[in-house]
């Protein structure tokens, strides 16, 4: 099915531009500024839109194997879809772990049966996550994994993330890492300050992440490995990044939406809602990594989607699992707290974090002819507000109740095939 | 249901009852009223059957996630004194264990018809999340490291009545001493006098206060004798605190902290000196209380009654008109 | 609200005085006869008839009593307890004198007799009010009366030592 994209305005790398598309077997065929549709052309109206790169999530947990209660990889990329996603990187830790060539290539498959976004597995830096033992960094990255991380848990020991880095070298990979040092965060719920202070609640105190931040950027330095920061949250680690990337390292960085719009005030109402790993923090933190993704120390806005069935949620603090929901709402978070230009939203969301998952060039490639079709047309102006039941996710634990959101997904393209339509999943 | 409704559980779910789960919620206002009342109720376990009808025909359901049979008996004890019928849940860890939640224990009490629940937890925050599953009232009874209400109401009543200050405590020199960063008793405590007037000044190691600190905190408990004191309160030291590398050796924690005997004889006898119980003898308190002139820990567990009677009546019976008329003939 | 001035000062007095001496004769002289003023609109009267009896023959004791944690409309209404009580003496096989300034539905006072039976058991109890404003719901008669005021229910009456005004 071929398609015409009309009437929408083009944002991506080259700039910005009033432009009609068609799109024939998978690739853009025509740009220009008044086309007219062929026959058995799907027209997508994108009157007063605007037509981007399809955005590429660096960090989604889609939780099959193992938690598909929570998330399947066919809602997940529902969700993904919706959001404007064409990609997702998928975290490996799932159960079992993507830790080896058979599960990468499970997850894989199913994102390619599922047909709504591609599923890319990144794989765990260890076996199990469990810290101990290298996974086998080459066979993988021969089977198309191109980031590794443990996420859900940072390396903790030194040595063998010095190892991990030096084998890395030369296979094309990348380690990513969650920066937490587990001895100081035993028992955390929240963010360590003032707030945690006065509800006599265990804090994860900002140091536990910049901690390992300033040690990786020092292996980096060591090893010339490079290096992915996932999640930064405080601005210290900002901070850090800002200045290995000064020195010349090899080092890019990501930050999640709820980390440029909540703050860990939140948690006075004791909702576990707003539980997550690292935590909210406070309104100085938000702001040092609203000003990261500004003047680019922060590459990407990534989601950190993380499912979680409603009665896990409903508990006392320290008994509910950390992590929030975030494909759908990433556009409409971005938009309404980043004081940044259009294009600079969109680089985030799609060619920067395209690039880091070594999915360049497929993802986030300019609008132009030849070009794989991975698009995505949006309404920058529109506000909306979240409502759990309506999310195609299969959980709802999204913290975005009740807050107002600028920018919503119409229509989305995967190599060709529309898998949302004026805000509705084709399957 | 939706997850994000706002779970700040505003004072009491059902029109005609409140919940009581933080002094800081109270306000001011709050601990005077309950302080009052806890006058009548004290009047009432003087008599020699101390009982009245108030809340006859009230169901009151203890819900005890943490052991506690002094702060339970108490509570009981409250109850029946104003004639409520009592339930008792001392939810072991099995039956946890076996997958029933939070929730599912406290919609299944519920549905037997239950007025308020006087609830223990080992999770801070558990209290204001049952207030909003229930119109029941709630009453916190020990919410993690969080807040223990009735604790800091007690501790304020019995300061009131052993130095007769019915209007408040502007002046009062207070010192908490201990592990303030785990203790409940201490933020609830602290809150309570500080509603009243009332100068606070924490005295522990850094590793026993929380991360951030807003009151006034100092490691020299000397210093604190020296300068004189109006109540001295002593929290426990828990043994668990040694494996956590908070204090090196409970020996030099007492050396540092402890009411020693050479500190008893330094303290002024009118000093009232104060503990949540139960004493861990040679550590927080190296002494025999009995020997101590300004002792009131057993008036503090008298009091305890009274206070919770005072709670238990105030959240149902709803105090909103301190003028209000038995005598209107219509219900309005 | 217009308000108007039934009772002023001096007819207090008289009537309190004229109580005084009911209670004595009634009573056939003061032994074992105790004043108990309901909380909070009854304490102030049952110190002046105590006075008053005093002056004219021999002191009684005065006591004082709250009845708030009696009444049958807790939960149903906002409450409150107006005070502690205080009974100093001893109630088994007095003659107890429930004293209120006004006596309307009966539900106060028929809360201040259950109050009062948790201190003992009084050999009788009479009711003495200043003002009875009719509108009974149970069946409780007063003994002495300072002054019959028929009023109609939304009507509120105050009575003080100053007079008695409705409004």
């Amino acid at each position: 099915m071929n398609l015409s994209i009309l009437g929408g305005t083009v944002v991506d790398q080259t700039g910005e531009r009033r432009a009609d598309l068609r799109v024939v077997d998978g690739r853009v065929a025509e740009v220009g500024a008044q086309l007219e549709p062929h026959d058995g052309d799907r027209v997508l109206d994108a009157a007063g839109l605007t037509v981007s790169p399809g955005f590429v999530d660096l960090h989604t947990h889609l939780r099959e194997p193992g938690k598909e209660e929570a998330e399947t990889i066919e809602t997940g990329s529902r969700a993904a879809a919706l959001g404007g996603y064409t990609a997702v990187v998928a975290m490996p830790n799932t159960d079992p772990t993507q830790d080896c060539v058979s599960v990468v290539e499970f997850v894989r498959r199913q994102g390619v049966v599922a047909g709504l976004c591609d599923v890319h597995p990144s794989a765990s830096i260890t076996v199990g996550r469990a810290g101990e033992q290298l996974t086998p960094f080459a066979e993988l990255a021969t089977a198309g994994v191109k980031l590794f991380t443990d996420d859900g848990n940072g390396v903790q020991d030194p040595l063998l993330m010095r190892r991990a880095f030096e084998y890395a070298l030369g296979l094309g990979v990348t380690m990513a890492q969650h920066c937490e040092v587990e001895r100081l965060t035993a028992g955390a719920v929240m963010h360590e300050g003032d707030c945690c202070s006065q509800l006599g609640l265990p804090g994860w105190p900002s140091l536990a992440e910049e901690l390992m931040v300033h040690r990786d950027v020092e292996l980096v330095r060591l090893t010339g490995a490079p290096a992915h920061f996932l999640h930064l949250s405080t601005a210290k680690s900002v901070e850090l990044v800002r200045a290995a990337k000064a020195d010349g390292l090899p080092i890019t960085a990501e930050a999640t939406p709820h980390h440029i719009s909540l703050t860990d005030e939140l948690l006075r109402s004791y909702n576990a809602i707003y539980k997550v790993n690292p935590p909210l923090r406070t309104m100085a933190d938000v702001e040092a990594v609203r000003d990261g993704l500004v003047d680019g120390t922060i590459d990407a806005i990534a989601t950190d989607h993380a499912p979680h069935v409603a009665d896990t949620k409903e508990r006392p603090l320290d008994q509910a699992p950390p992590g929030m929901l975030g494909l759908e709402t990433a556009l409409g978070v971005a938009l309404a707290h980043l004081d940044m230009a259009l294009v600079d939203v969109v680089a985030a969301l799609a060619w920067k974090p395209a690039s880091i998952a070594g999915l360049g060039a497929l993802h986030g490639r300019p609008v132009d002819v030849g070009e794989p079709a991975n698009l995505t047309v949006f309404d920058p102006d529109e506000t909306w507000e979240v409502v759990p039941a309506n999310l195609a996710s299969k959980s709802g634990n999204t913290p975005y109740v009740g807050v107002p959101l600028r920018g919503r997904v119409k229509h989305t393209v995967l190599a060709g095939v529309v898998t949302v339509e004026n805000g509705i999943a084709t399957r | 249901m939706s997850a994000n409704r706002d779970l700040r559980g505003h004072a009491g779910g059902g029109a005609m009852s409140r919940s009581l789960l933080s002094i800081d919620e109270l306000g001011h206002a709050g601990v005077q009223r309950i302080l009052e009342l806890a006058d009548t109720m004290a009047e009432v376990n003087r008599r020699p059957n101390p009982k009245v009808p108030a809340l006859r025909g009230k169901t009151v359901c203890s819900v005890f996630f943490e052991d506690s049979t002094r702060t339970r008996l108490s509570f009981e004890t409250a109850a029946k004194r104003l004639s409520a019928d009592t339930m008792t849940f001392a939810v072991s860890q099995s039956s946890l264990n076996k997958g029933e939640s939070l929730r599912d224990t406290i919609e299944t009490i519920a549905a037997m018809g239950v007025d308020a629940f006087v609830i223990r937890h080992a999770s801070a925050g558990a209290p204001w999340l049952v207030d909003n599953w229930t119109n029941a009232s709630v009453v916190n009874a020990g919410d993690g490291w969080h807040s223990h209400p009735t604790q800091g109401l007690l501790d304020a009543y019995t300061v009131r009545t052993a130095l007769n200050r019915p209007d408040g405590f502007d002046g009062l020199r207070v010192a908490i001493v201990g592990d303030i960063k785990h203790s409940r008793v201490a933020r609830s405590t602290t809150a309570a006098f500080k509603a009243l007037g009332a100068d606070v000044t924490w005295v522990a190691p850094r590793t026993l206060v929380p991360p951030t600190v807003h009151e006034h905190c100092v490691d020299d408990l000397d210093a604190v004798l020296t300068e004189g004191v109006d109540v001295l309160y002593m929290l426990r030291m828990q043994h668990e605190r040694m494996t956590e590398a908070l204090v090196p050796n409970l020996r030099e924690y007492t050396a540092r902290f402890g009411l020693t005997p050479e500190r008893a004889a330094r303290l002024d006898p009118q000093t009232l000196v104060m503990h949540p119980g139960p004493i861990n003898r040679g550590v927080e308190i190296a002494v025999d209380p009995t020997e101590l002139p300004g002792a009131v820990i057993t008036q503090q567990v008298a009091n305890g009654i009274a206070v919770r009677m005072a709670v238990l009546f105030d959240c149902l019976a709803a105090h909103q008109d301190p003028t209000s008329d038995l005598e209107r003939p219509e219900l309005s | 609200m217009s308000e108007k001035r039934v009772l002023t000062p001096d007819d207090v007095r008289r009537a309190t005085t004229r109580m005084a001496h009911e209670i004595i004769e009634r009573n056939q002289g003061l032994d074992g006869v105790a004043l108990v003023g309901i909380q909070t609109g009854g304490v102030w009267l049952a110190a002046d008839l105590g006075a008053e009896i005093a002056r004219i023959d021999d002191a009684i004791p005065v006591g004082s009593i709250d009845a708030s944690l009696y009444r049958d409309d807790i939960g149903l209404r906002p409450v409150s307890p107006a005070a502690v009580s205080d009974i100093g003496f001893e109630v088994d096989g007095a003659t107890i004198v429930l004293v209120d300034d006004v006596l309307f539905t009966g539900r106060t006072v028929r809360a201040a007799l259950d109050a009062l039976g948790d201190y003992g058991r009084p050999k009788s109890v009479q009711l003495a009010v200043l003002v009875d404003r009719g509108h009974r719901e149970l069946p409780i008669r007063p003994d002495f009366i300072g002054k019959n005021l028929p009023t109609s229910g939304d009507e509120n009456v105050s009575v003080t030592a100053d007079g008695v005004v409705i409004s």
